[in-house]
C-alpha cells in the first residue's frame, strides 16, 4: 500500500508491506539507520521516534500508522534552524557524556526532547522515571541523567529568546 | 604547536558526532549489493539425539537459497570452534575438551543450539521457511545446576566426560591451609550462589558475510570486540581460509562487556555459507535468540572457610567452587572461573594461605564464558561476603576487621600466595576516602530516619583488587593461554603533520578514539584534532587481540606509547641531518625538535615534510617516511583495587530494595581522561548493582528451558533503579606500565555485587539474617523477612 506523510520536514510517499513495522520501514526501505533496534519486546527504547509530536516506539507501530502523520526521527534533529549546530540536547549528551557506546542514544535522545517539550522545570525524578523504557548497558545512566537535565535547560532557554 | 589535548584532560569525545546524530556504522547498518538474509534454527530442547533434519519442504518455500546442517559442515570436514585455554587438573591431566561443531552434529546440548541455517532473499522468506524444517528430536531429561550436574545419575552430556566434570581444577596449598585450619580461633562459613547473568549489550549480535570468486577473499562484518582473533580462530581452525584471503572488520559495535569477545557458530557458518551461495548473506539477532545464544556470564555455587586468629587476623582462606560451563566450552570458558578467580582470592588481604578447588562443569544451558569482570567479581563476592559473616560472629566492627588484614602501601610489592604479584596499591586510602565520601559517621542519624519510616537501612562494604591488562603472555601461557595476549599500534604520520593511528584494541563505548588521541597529542605535540584512531579491521590494522579484562589502555595504549617513542626517535634522526647537529643533541619537546642550548629548531611538521619529500634527507642512513609500529606485551598484570560503599533501604513490606547512595574510590592508575574513567565506573557499578539486586537467568531444572529469555523476565537496571552515584579516584601508579595506568573498565562491575549485598544483609542483621543470595529481588527478601519471624530463625 502506498502512504504518505512527514518525514524529518519532508512530504514522502512510499509503498510498504502493511505488516511492516516503522522501525523496520525506516532502517531498510528509507536507509534512516539512526533509528535501531535493541529487543522484541518493546523495552529498550532504542528506536524511539516522535509521531506527530509525541514519542513512540517503532518497533512497534504498523507503517500505515504514518499516513498523514509527522515523523521526527533522530536524523531529523537540528539546532537553530539554518545553523550547523545539533539540538540542545544532542549538544548535552556530548558535553556531559551522555553515551557510550550510541547504541541505545538516538531513542535516549528522542525520549529526553519529549519529555523537556512535556515539562519545563524537570527534577533528576522526573528524568530517571521519564526515562523508565529506554534501557542503557553502558553509561549507568548516571550521565545521561545529567545530559537530560542540562538539554532541558538549554531548550527551554532556547524558547525564550 | 597546535590544539595539545594531553593525558588527565578531559575533552570531549570524539566519537560523539557520529552517534549523536544517528550516522553510527553497526554492523546491521551495512547493506551489501545482492544481500541475502540468514536465520538460525536453534534447537527448542535442553538435551536431545538430533535423528535428522528433513529440509525438502524449507527449500521449496519461497525464496529460499540454500538450508544447511551439521551434516554439511561433516561432509566438508570443517572444524569445531576452538577453545583458546586448556587447563588441568592437579595432577597435569587437561580437561576435557569436547568437540563444539557450529552446526550440532548427533545432539543439541541446550536450548538454542544452533542446528540449521536458512538462507532466503528476504528475512522474512528465511523464517518462513525456517518453520518448515522437519528435525527429529529425541528428547533426553536436561540438567542445567551444576549440584545436579556431578550427582550420580545425573545426565550425562558427553559420552566421555563422566560426571559431566570438564576439569576439576585446584590452586594453593592445600596442606598449609588445614594447618591453619587446625590453628585457628575462629572459622567463618558460608555457602553461596553466585548467579547467572546474561550480559545484554544494547545492540544485538548480528553478521554479514561475502565471498569475492574473484579474489577468492572472504569479507565478514561481525559485532566483535576482537576481529583479528575471530580471523585467527575462524580462518585457521574452524574453516581453512588463508589469513590473507579473509577480512574481518567490526564497525561500531553497541557495547560488549564480554559477550563479543568470542569466536561464535553464527560467524564460521555464515562466513562458509557465504561462499556457498556466492551472495552476502547478513544475519541479525532477535534480543531473545541472543538471550539463548550470547554466552552467559558467572553462575558458581561455593562453600566458603576463612580461618581467623582471636584478634580477627585473616590465617587461611578455603574456597570449594562449583562452575557452570553450559553445553560446551566457549573461547574463554575454563579461563575464567579458575585462573581469574582463583588468583583474586587475597583481595587486598595479607591472608597467608589460599587454597581454591573449582570444579568446571557441563550443563545443558548456554556456554558460559567471560562478562564484565570474569571471575574477578565472584572471587570479591565471596571474600568480602565472608570478611562481613566473620566480622559479625567474632563482633568485630567491619571497617576494623578489614583494616586489621590491609595489605599496607608500603608493603607494595606484594607476593600473594596464590600466584600473582601486586606492583602497587592503597586499599587503606582507598578505604579512607570512601568512609568520608559516603559519610559513614552520620549512618546512624539515617538509619533512625528509615526506621522512623518503617524501613530497615543498611551499610555494605567492598573492598576489592583486580588482575588485569590481559595479559603478560609468558605468564597466561603457564596458565593454559593458547595464544599472546599482547597488543600492537602503528603510528602513521601524514607528509603534513596529522596523524592515523591503526590500534589492535576495539572501541565500543570506552571512548578510545578520544583517549588514545590524547596520548598521541601529549606525546607528539600534535593537535588533537590531527589524531584519528583506527580500528576494528583486519585489512587496516596490522594485529590486535582486541578489547576485554580492561586491556585496552593498558595493553594497547603501551603499544601506542612506544610506537610514538619510535617515531620520536626517528624524528630526531631526520632533524639531526636537517639541522647538522648530531643526534644525542636532538631534543624533542612540545612538537618540535631542537639542538639543545641553541635556537636552531624544526617543527614536528617540518621533520614529517622532510620524511616523505626527501631532497634534503639523509637517504643514505634513513629510510624515507614516518611511520612506526610496536607491540607491546606487559610483565604482570595490572591491579586496580578500591572500596565501594553502598547504602540501601530495604522495606518489610514488600521486600524491596532501594539503593539510596552509592560510593566508590577507585585506584585505576594514571588517568589519562577523568571524564570517560567516570562514565567506565559509573557503568560497571549499575552492572555490578544489576547483578546483586536484579538480573537472574533461570532455568528450568527438567527441560533446560531459560525461563528468563527476554528483557520482560530479565530485570535489567533503568535509569529509576539508582541514585546519583560518587565516584572517586586515589591512584598510585602501576609500576610496569609505560604511563602508570592500570585500567577501569570492569573495577565497577567487581567491587560493587558484594558491597550491595553487604548492605542488605546489614539491613536485616537485626532479624538474624546472615545472608542473603543474589538477586536480592522483593521476592527473596520478602520470604526471608516471613521466614525470619518465625522463632527458629530467630536464634
Amino acid at each position: 500500500m502506498q502512504i504518505s506523510f512527514t518525514l524529518n520536514g519532508r512530504p514522502t510517499t512510499v509503498d510498504v508491506e502493511p505488516a511492516t513495522l516503522v522501525a523496520e520501514l525506516l532502517r531498510e526501505q528509507l536507509n534512516l539507520t539512526g533509528t535501531h533496534i535493541g529487543c522484541d519486546t518493546s523495552q529498550c527504547g532504542a528506536c524511539v521516534v516522535h509521531l506527530d509530536g509525541l514519542p513512540v516506539k517503532s518497533c512497534t507501530l504498523l507503517a500505515p500508522a504514518l499516513d498523514g502523520a509527522t515523523l521526527l526521527t533522530i536524523e531529523g534533529l537540528q539546532g537553530a534552524p539554518g545553523s550547523n549546530q545539533m539540538h540542545p540536547m544532542q549538544e548535552a549528551f556530548r558535553e556531559h557524556h551522555g553515551l557510550q557506546c550510541g547504541f541505545c542514544t538516538p531513542g535516549m535522545l528522542m525520549t529526553a526532547i519529549a519529555l523537556a517539550a512535556e515539562k519545563p522545570d524537570l527534577t533528576e525524578s522526573d528524568v530517571r522515571h521519564g526515562l523508565e523504557g529506554n534501557i542503557c548497558r553502558c553509561t549507568g545512566y548516571q550521565n545521561i541523567v545529567v545530559s537530560v537535565m542540562a538539554g532541558a535547560a538549554a531548550m527551554n532557554a532556547a524558547k525564550g529568546e | 604547536m597546535g590544539n595539545v589535548i594531553g593525558i588527565g584532560a578531559a575533552p570531549k569525545r570524539k566519537e560523539d558526532q557520529r552517534f549523536l546524530t544517528g550516522r553510527g556504522n553497526y554492523v546491521s547498518d551495512i547493506k551489501r549489493p545482492g544481500m541475502t538474509a540468514g536465520v538460525f534454527v536453534r534447537s527448542p530442547h535442553g538435551h536431545a539425539v538430533l535423528r535428522g533434519v528433513d529440509k525438502s519442504a524449507a527449500l521449496a518455500s519461497a525464496g529460499v537459497i540454500a538450508v544447511l546442517t551439521g551434516d554439511d559442515v561433516k561432509v566438508e570436514g570443517l572444524g569445531g570452534l576452538p577453545c583458546g585455554w586448556g587447563i588441568s587438573d592437579a595432577k597435569g591431566v587437561p580437561m576435557k575438551e569436547p568437540p563444539f561443531p557450529m552446526l550440532a552434529q548427533g545432539k543439541v546440548r541446550y536450548v538454542g543450539d544452533m542446528v540449521a541455517f536458512v538462507i532466503a532473499e528476504t528475512p522474512e522468506q528465511a523464517n518462513a521457511a525456517a518453520e518448515l524444517l522437519t528435525i527429529d528430536y529425541e528428547v533426553l531429561p536436561s540438567v542445567v545446576g551444576v549440584l545436579e550436574a556431578v550427582r550420580p545419575g545425573a545426565p550425562q552430556l558427553f559420552d566421555d566426560v563422566p560426571n559431566n566434570i570438564c576439569c576439576d581444577w585446584e590452586l594453593g596449598d592445600k596442606g598449609a591451609v588445614e594447618t591453619a585450619f587446625r590453628k585457628a580461633a575462629h572459622v567463618a562459613k558460608l555457602s553461596l550462589v553466585n548467579n547467572r547473568l546474561i550480559g545484554n549489550p544494547m545492540e544485538p549480535r548480528a553478521a554479514i558475510a561475502e565471498y569475492e570468486p574473484g579474489t577468492d577473499r572472504f569479507t565478514l562484518w561481525t559485532t566483535s570486540q576482537f576481529p583479528h582473533v575471530v580471523r585467527f580462530l575462524m580462518g585457521a581452525l574452524v574453516l581453512n581460509i588463508p589469513q590473507h584471503k579473509l577480512r574481518v572488520v567490526a564497525p561500531d559495535v553497541g557495547g560488549g562487556f564480554g559477550v563479543k569477545q568470542f569466536h561464535y557458530g553464527e560467524e564460521a557458518v555464515i562466513t562458509w555459507a557465504a561462499k556457498r551461495v556466492k551472495r552476502p548473506i547478513k544475519w541479525v539477532a532477535s534480543r531473545s535468540e541472543g538471550y539463548v545464544s550470547d554466552r552467559h556470564g558467572r553462575d558458581h555455587v561455593t562453600e566458603a572457610e576463612l580461618a581467623l586468629d582471636e584478634h580477627g587476623k585473616f590465617l587461611a582462606f578455603r574456597v570449594n567452587t562449583l562452575a557452570n560451563m553450559g553445553g560446551y566450552l566457549s573461547t574463554f570458558g575454563p579461563n575464567i572461573p579458575t585462573n581469574l578467580y582463583g588468583p583474586l582470592l587475597g583481595g587486598v588481604y595479607t591472608t597467608p594461605a589460599i587454597y581454591c578447588n573449582v570444579k568446571v562443569v557441563f550443563t545443558n544451558t548456554v556456554p558460559v564464558d567471560a562478562y564484565r569482570g570474569a571471575g574477578r567479581p565472584e572471587a570479591t563476592f565471596v571474600l568480602e561476603r565472608i570478611v562481613d559473616v566473620a566480622a559479625s560472629e567474632m563482633g568485630i566492627d567491619r571497617v576494623e576487621i578489614r583494616r586489621r588484614n590491609m595489605i599496607p602501601k608500603e608493603a607494595y610489592p606484594y607476593q600473594t600466595p596464590v600466584l600473582v604479584q601486586y606492583d602497587s596499591g592503597d586499599p587503606m586510602g582507598c578505604l579512607d576516602g570512601a568512609l568520608v565520601a559516603a559519610d559513614v559517621k552520620n549512618f546512624g542519624v539515617r538509619k533512625a530516619a528509615s526506621a522512623s519510616k518503617g524501613k530497615f537501612r543498611g551499610l555494605g562494604y567492598s573492598t576489592y583488587v583486580e588482575a588485569c591488562g590481559l595479559a603478560p603472555s609468558r605468564f597466561a601461557g603457564r596458565l593454559g593461554a593458547r595464544g599472546g595476549l599482547y597488543e600492537s599500534a602503528t603510528v602513521r604520520v601524514h607528509p603534513t603533520g596529522q596523524v592515523t593511528v591503526m590500534i589492535g584494541t576495539h572501541n565500543h563505548g570506552q571512548g578510545h578514539e578520544t583517549t588514545f588521541a590524547q596520548i598521541v597529542s601529549e606525546k607528539l605535540g600534535v593537535s588533537f584534532e590531527d589524531v584519528d584512531i583506527v580500528f576494528g579491521d583486519t585489512d587496516r590494522v596490522q594485529f590486535g587481540m582486541g578489547t576485554y579484562g580492561s586491556r585496552s589502555l593498558v595493553v594497547g595504549g603501551a603499544a601506542l606509547s612506544k610506537a610514538t617513542d619510535k617515531v620520536i626517535a626517528k624524528g630526531k634522526k631526520i632533524a639531526a641531518h636537517l639541522l647538522e647537529a648530531a643526534e644525542v643533541d636532538i631534543q624533542f619537546e612540545a612538537g618540535n625538535f631542537s639542538v639543545a642550548g641553541t635556537d636552531r629548531i624544526k617543527s614536528f611538521e617540518e621533520i614529517a615534510g622532510a620524511a616523505y619529500v626527501p631532497h634534503n634527507y639523509p637517504l643514505e642512513v634513513l629510510e624515507p617516511g614516518l611511520e612506526e609500529q610496536a607491540y607491546y606485551d606487559p610483565v604482570n598484570f595490572t591491579y586496580p583495587g578500591g572500596c565501594h560503599i553502598a547504602e540501601v533501604e530495604v522495606d518489610p513490606e514488600t521486600g524491596t530494595v532501594t539503593l539510596v547512595s552509592y560510593t566508590a574510590v577507585d585506584d585505576v592508575g594514571t588517568v589519562i581522561n577523568p571524564m570517560i574513567v567516570e562514565g567506565q565506573l559509573h557503568g560497571g557499578i549499575v552492572q555490578g548493582v544489576g547483578q546483586a539486586l536484579f538480573e537472574n537467568a533461570v532455568y528450568d531444572e527438567g527441560s533446560g528451558q531459560l525461563l528468563s529469555g527476554s528483557l520482560m523476565d530479565y530485570c535489567m537496571p533503568r535509569a529509576d533503579h539508582m541514585p546519583m552515584m560518587k565516584v572517586a579516584t586515589h591512584s598510585t601508579l602501576c609500576t610496569h606500565t609505560p604511563m602508570g595506568v592500570k585500567g577501569c573498565g570492569e573495577v565497577g562491575t567487581i567491587g560493587s555485587p558484594a558491597a550491595v549485598i553487604n548492605a542488605v544483609v546489614d539491613a536485616l542483621s537485626h532479624l538474624g539474617v546472615t545472608h542473603v543470595d543474589m538477586p536480592a529481588t522483593p521476592n527473596r527478601i520478602w520470604r526471608l523477612l516471613q521466614n525470619a519471624s518465625l522463632p527458629v530463625a530467630a536464634e
